[in-house]
């Protein structure tokens, strides 16, 4: 009986551990392999960046694609988190005693933390998944090796102008999220108070300085760029077939919004470095 | 006669599973090959490895006197200028628009000529009948439209080769033979050599002046259409009844 449970014990251990162990270095592999081929993408796109010639006309197009046509959704977001936080925010200041100091807490709040990682947040659900998807599906139908054999470099052509204008379209996005939130803010104060518009603002700018904005705007440009070559990597990369697409798309927003966070974490350590 | 393209003992693995196992053929100017096998025998594989798209593990593609292989890729993109790619699927830019498809190959030649640019695009729709289709979107066209344009796209730089993977496969019978006597025409128009890879006998036959056969990533038999139909080797002859 021993025996025979000794016996079944070692089979299951057999069965189980060992695929087990293997399984976690596995996936560790995968992830640092991965995260290598990330890396070396991302240098090319650096490569051919500087390489003539300029793919002008594609990234206007895409910057408009890109930027001009996450306007709406960028301003919805952007007054209801301004609106939104002025509401929740102000029992606690009430409690205190410190409601004038509403306009310029929710103000801080927005430009150094939530304007940009909300924005890049939604701009990672927007863009970055239409990227992935968009050229996942070219993939699958031919058309990048339909650009390689007609002797144009779909790399330069697709992926460069599709990471600069992510990169240069989120901050100016944010700057846009930024500014109607506050005047979301302005709005939520006025449900239950009276404070003029120029009062407001001037309360705002009065506690507001150049070291709460400059590294809020730096950041978001680490966040376009990521969201713009996380989303161009997997479509690029992504397993040929219809099925490469919809990974491609959601691996691209889940591994954005991911490297946000991680980014964000970075940036505030750094800039509590010098400030 | 002038030899245009050479496949030589090209081998190419996945994953340890070898899908050529050494090709070998020649192609001469202005003539039709077919190169015939089953689905999933490697026939794309071998296509993409003559474009330059994959490389072969072993052995040597010669396209125009140039070995692939050795070229800089600004040397291969002026090589990729003299040949054509017909995709299986066609293979258009779908945000394009059926007129920018045909420019897009044009786009880094003189730019300033514009009248110019503009008549080698008409005319290549011309070749394929589908004048009409010029400011349609690849999502309106049918799947023998779509071949046509794509046809057309690969024509608009006159090249000297033509490679076409699979170009009457999803297509009905009539649209078929339409897309093969089309494939005729332009060889008589162009006198371009073509690769015609395929698994369709109809379109073998109408457009073949040489077959190779394909079988487990090696050349089985090759010969005419007609040489082969008459085959001695039972599996080949199975493939024309
Ligand atoms: N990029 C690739 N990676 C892995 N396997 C591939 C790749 N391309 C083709 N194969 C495999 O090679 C074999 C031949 O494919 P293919 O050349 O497309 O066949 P067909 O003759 O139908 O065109 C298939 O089994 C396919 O799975
Ligand atoms: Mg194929």
């Amino acid at each position: 009986m021993a025996i025979e449970l000794k016996i079944k014990v070692s089979a299951v251990s057999k069965a189980v551990g060992k695929p087990f162990e293997n399984l976690y270095i596995k996936t560790l592999r995968g992830f640092f392999e991965e995260i290598t081929r990330l890396t070396l993408f991302t240098f090319r796109f650096f490569k051919e960046l500087v390489k003539p010639p300029y793919e002008v006309n594609e990234f206007l197009k895409q910057a408009y694609l890109i930027g001009y046509k996450s306007i709406p959704l960028v301003v919805i977001t952007g007054f209801i988190m301004g609106l939104v936080l002025t509401i929740q925010s102000r029992p606690t200041l009430v409690e205190f005693g410190a409601e004038s100091w509403l306009p310029a807490m929710v103000a801080i709040s927005i430009i150094r933390e939530i304007g940009p990682v909300i924005t890049a947040l939604i701009f990672a659900g927007k863009v970055g998944s239409g990227i992935g998807a968009e050229l996942a599906s070219m993939k699958a139908t031919e058309q990048i090796d339909a650009m390689e054999v007609s002797g144009i470099n779909p790399f330069k052509y697709l992926v460069v102008t599709r990471i600069a204008a992510a990169t240069i379209m989120l901050p100016v996005l944010v700057i846009l999220a930024d500014a109607v939130s506050l005047y979301g803010a302005y709005v939520g104060v006025n449900l239950k108070g009276d404070v003029s518009f120029h009062l407001f603002f001037l309360e705002v700018f009065a506690k507001l300085s150049f070291t709460d904005v400059l590294p809020a705007i730096i950041k978001t440009f680490f966040f376009g760029f990521a969201v713009g070559s996380i989303g161009c990597y997997r479509g690029y990369h992504a397993s040929q077939g219809t099925e490469g697409v919809g990974v491609a798309s959601n691996a691209a927003v889940v591994q954005g919004s991911l490297t946000i966070f991680i980014l964000d974490m970075v940036v505030v350590q750094i800039t509590s470095l010098f400030i | 006669m002038e030899i245009v393209a050479e496949v030589n003992r090209i081998t190419k693995s996945f994953d340890n599973r070898e899908v050529l196992k050494g090709i070998d053929f020649k192609i001469e100017k202005g003539e039709n090959l077919v190169v015939f096998g089953k689905s999933g025998s490697g026939k794309s594989v071998l296509i993409k490895c003559m474009a330059g798209l994959l490389s072969p593990d072993d052995g040597e593609v010669i396209m125009l006197g140039e070995k692939i292989a050795d070229l800089e890729t600004h040397e291969l993109n002026i090589i990729r200028k003299r040949i054509g790619f017909l995709f299986q699927s066609g293979a258009l830019y779908d945000s394009m628009t059926v007129r920018e498809n045909l420019e897009f190959p044009l786009r880094d030649l003189n730019q300033s000529k514009k009248d110019e640019i503009d008549s080698l695009v008409v005319e290549a729709l011309e070749n394929v009948g589908l004048k009409d289709a010029i400011d349609k979107m690849p999502s309106e066209l049918s799947g023998g439209m779509r071949k046509r344009i794509g046809l057309a796209r690969t024509l608009i730089l006159k090249p000297e080769i033509i490679l076409y993977d699979e170009p009457t496969t999803g297509l009905d019978p009539i649209t078929s033979k339409e897309i093969s006597e089309l494939i005729l025409d332009i060889q008589k128009k162009y006198n371009a050599a073509s690769v015609i890879i395929t698994h369709d006998v109809e379109c073998a036959r109408i457009t073949a002046n040489r077959m190779v056969i394909i079988k487990e990533g090696v050349v089985v038999a090759a010969g005419t259409f007609q040489e082969l139909s008459k085959s001695s080797d039972q599996w080949v002859r199975s493939f024309f009844s």
